[in-house]
C-alpha cells in the first residue's frame, strides 16, 4: 500500500496518558435480550482497533454506545476522561470528541457536500461560514473529493459518498473516529477507495475503532482485533496472532466462514 | 403511467366482451330512466317527429341514439394517443357539465350584473379567510406534530386531545361553538375571526397528522448522523429533519388547502360575506338562486384547478431537488 503524503490529522491528540476510551463492565439489554454482556474494553490513544464477529454479536451496538447513540444499563464508559452519563453536557462533550461514519453514509440529502461538512462546524463549534468552508474544503481535499463540493450526495457514487462522510466527521476535528461497517453498503469496486482513505487516516495517528468484515484491512492496519459473539468479547489480540492462531472455537468458526 | 409493463395487453374498451355489455348496460339505463323525456331527449326525438309523444318508442329511439354516439365517440378516442385521449375526455366531460348548467335556462344578464360583487367581495373574502387559516393551521400542525413526537407527557396529552376533539367534531359545529359559545365566556368575537379560528383549529388538527407522518418518514440514520455530529435537538429538527420532511408534507398540505378553500363556505352560516354567503343571498331578491349557485360553483372549481396546477409545480420542483 502506497502511503500518500497527506496529513489528515492536523491537531495532535489531547495530551496525557489517559486512554481514549475506557469501557468497564458494560451491559445492555433490549427488553429481556442482553445485547452486551459485561464488556471490558480500553482503546489507547492512537490505537487502531478492529471489531469483528458474526451479525448480531453486538459489535455495532458496542461502538454506538461510545457516542451515546445507544444507551446502556450497567457499567461505565469514559471517553477522553469524560464519564458518559445521560446529562446533555456530558453527551455533548463526548460527541464533540468522537466522529462517526455509518454503514449507510447518512449524508444529508438536502445539503450540498460542502454544506454537509460545514453545518456542524457552524452550529456546534460556532465557526464562521468562511472559516468553516475553508476547513471543510481542506478535508474534502484530503479524501480526494475537492471538486464535488457543490454537488448533492445523490450525484455521487457510494464510495464518494462514504468519503464525504469521513470528511464530514473529520471536519469537526475529533480525537476518536468510529466506523460502523463503513464498506458493507458499497459496491465491490468502491470498497478499496474508502479503505485507502481509512488506511491513510490510520497512518496519521488517528484513534480508530472500526467494525468491519474487511479482514485484509484488519491485518494491515489494526493494532488489535477484537472478536465478539453474542454480546461479549470472546477473544482479542494482535492481527497476526488472531488470524493465524485463533484460540477460541467460535473465532475459528467465524474466520473459516469469512476467509473461505 | 406508473411502472407500465412492457406487455401490450388488449385494451379494455377494444374487447367485445367489455364494450358490448357496457353499451348494453348504458342503453338499458337510458331506457329505464326514460331518456326520451329529458330535455336533450325531447330535442332528439323532435328530429324524428316523435317530440309530442314521449312514449316507449321515443325512449328507445333516444337511448339508441345516445348509445350510438357514445360508442362512436369511444371508437374515435381510442385512436388517439394517451395524452390526447386525456384532454379530449376531460373536455367532453367539462362540456357535459356546462351543458347541465346551461339547461337551467339561466339569466346571463343577472349573472353579469352580480358577478363583479361576487368576485370582489365574495371571492376575495373566501381567499383571505382560507389563506390566513392555512397559515395558522400549518403553524398549529407543526407545533402539534412536534408535541406528538416529543417525550413530554403534557405536550403529548394536549396534542392528542386537540387532534381528537377537532377532528372529531363537525366543522360546522365548531364554527357555531366558537361564534356563539365564546360570547358566553364574555368574549365577543366577530364572524370573520370566528370563521378563521374554526377553520385553523380544525385543519390544524388534520394537518398535525400529515406533519407527524412527514417527520416520521425521515430515516433514523439522519437523526443519528446529526446527533453524532453534536447538533442540538432543535438544530437537528430545524436544519436536518424538517427541510427533508417538507418534501413529503407539501403535497398533502396542498390537498388540505384545496379542501379548506371549499370548507370555508361553511363560515357563511355565521354571516361572513364570502362566496357561498353571497351566492345564497344575492339570488334571493330576484329568485335567481340557481344562477348564483352555478356561478359560485364555477368560481370554486376554477380556483381549485388553479391551486392544483400550482401544487403540481411545487411538487415537481421538490422532486427535482431530490434527484439533483
Amino acid at each position: 500500500m502506497i502511503q500518500k503524503k497527506l496529513t489528515l490529522v492536523e491537531t495532535a491528540p489531547a495530551a496525557g496518558s489517559l486512554p481514549a476510551v475506557q469501557i468497564r463492565n458494560l451491559s445492555k439489554w433490549y427488553g429481556t435480550f442482553q445485547a452486551l454482556k459485561n464488556v471490558d474494553l480500553t482503546i489507547a490513544r492512537g490505537e487502531k482497533l478492529v471489531i469483528c464477529g458474526p451479525s448480531g454479536s453486538g459489535k455495532s451496538t458496542l461502538i454506538r454506545t461510545i457516542n451515546a447513540l445507544e444507551s446502556f444499563q450497567d457499567g461505565q464508559i469514559v471517553v477522553d476522561g469524560i464519564q458518559l452519563t445521560r446529562k446533555p453536557e456530558d453527551v455533548e462533550a463526548v460527541r464533540k470528541r468522537v466522529g462517526m461514519v455509518f454503514q449507510q453514509f447518512n449524508l444529508f440529502p438536502h445539503l450540498t457536500v460542502l454544506e454537509n461538512c460545514t453545518l456542524a462546524l457552524r452550529l456546534v463549534r460556532g465557526v464562521s461560514q468562511k472559516e468553516a468552508e475553508e476547513k471543510a474544503l481542506h478535508y474534502l481535499g484530503k479524501v480526494r473529493i475537492p471538486d464535488q463540493a457543490h454537488k448533492y450526495a445523490s450525484q455521487l457514487s457510494g464510495g464518494q459518498q462514504q468519503r464525504v462522510a469521513i470528511a464530514r466527521a473529520l471536519s469537526m476535528q475529533p480525537d476518536i473516529m468510529l466506523f460502523d461497517e463503513p464498506t458493507s453498503a458499497l459496491d465491490p469496486e468502491m470498497v478499496k477507495e474508502v479503505l485507502d482513505t481509512m488506511t491513510q487516516l490510520a497512518g496519521e495517528g488517528m484513534t480508530m475503532a472500526v467494525v468491519t468484515h474487511e479482514m485484509g484491512f484488519a491485518r494491515q492496519v489494526a493494532d488489535r482485533v477484537v472478536f465478539m459473539d453474542r454480546g461479549e468479547i470472546v477473544e482479542q489480540g494482535v492481527p497476526s496472532e488472531f488470524f493465524s492462531n485463533p484460540k477460541e472455537l467460535r473465532a475459528r468458526t467465524f474466520l473459516s466462514q469469512i476467509l473461505h | 403511467m406508473h411502472y407500465a409493463d412492457n406487455v401490450d395487453y388488449p385494451r379494455l374498451l377494444s374487447r367485445p366482451s367489455v364494450y358490448i355489455p357496457g353499451l348494453g348496460v348504458l342503453f338499458g339505463v337510458l331506457v329505464y330512466a326514460q331518456a326520451g323525456t329529458s330535455s336533450i331527449g325531447k330535442v332528439l326525438a323532435g328530429l324524428f317527429g316523435l317530440a309530442d309523444d314521449p312514449g316507449f318508442a321515443a325512449n328507445l329511439l333516444v337511448a339508441l341514439l345516445i348509445t350510438a354516439v357514445v360508442a362512436l365517440n369511444v371508437a374515435m378516442v381510442m385512436r388517439l394517443t394517451i395524452r390526447q385521449q386525456m384532454y379530449v375526455v376531460w373536455a367532453e366531460l367539462a362540456v357535459l357539465v356546462l351543458l347541465f348548467f346551461y339547461s337551467f335556462d339561466l339569466s346571463f344578464e343577472f349573472i353579469r350584473r352580480k358577478i363583479g360583487f361576487l368576485l370582489t367581495q365574495g371571492l376575495m373574502t373566501t381567499l383571505y379567510v382560507s389563506a390566513i387559516s392555512i397559515v395558522i393551521a400549518s403553524i398549529l400542525a407543526m407545533i402539534g406534530a412536534i408535541a406528538k413526537l416529543s417525550s413530554n407527557g403534557i405536550a403529548l396529552g394536549i396534542a392528542n386531545f386537540y387532534t381528537s376533539l377537532f377532528r372529531g367534531l363537525p366543522l360546522l359545529m365548531q364554527i357555531y361553538m366558537i361564534y356563539l359559545g365564546l360570547p358566553q365566556l364574555g368574549y365577543v368575537i366577530n364572524a370573520v375571526p370566528a370563521g378563521i379560528l374554526a377553520l385553523s383549529l380544525c385543519y390544524g388538527a388534520y394537518m398535525t397528522e400529515i406533519f407527524r407522518a412527514g417527520i416520521e418518514s425521515i430515516p433514523k440514520g439522519q437523526w443519528e448522523a446529526s446527533r453524532a455530529l453534536g447538533l442540538k435537538p432543535r438544530d437537528t429538527m430545524t436544519r436536518i429533519i424538517l427541510p427533508q420532511a417538507m418534501r413529503i408534507i407539501i403535497p398533502p398540505t396542498g390537498n388540505q388547502f384545496i379542501a379548506m378553500l371549499k370548507d370555508s363556505s361553511l363560515v357563511s352560516v355565521v354571516g361572513v360575506w364570502e362566496l357561498m354567503y353571497l351566492a345564497r343571498t344575492q339570488g334571493q331578491t330576484e329568485f335567481r338562486h340557481v344562477e348564483m349557485m352555478i356561478t359560485a360553483s364555477l368560481i370554486y372549481w376554477i380556483l381549485s384547478i388553479v391551486l392544483e396546477l400550482i401544487q403540481g409545480r411545487i411538487e415537481r420542483r421538490y422532486n427535482k431537488a431530490q434527484t439533483r
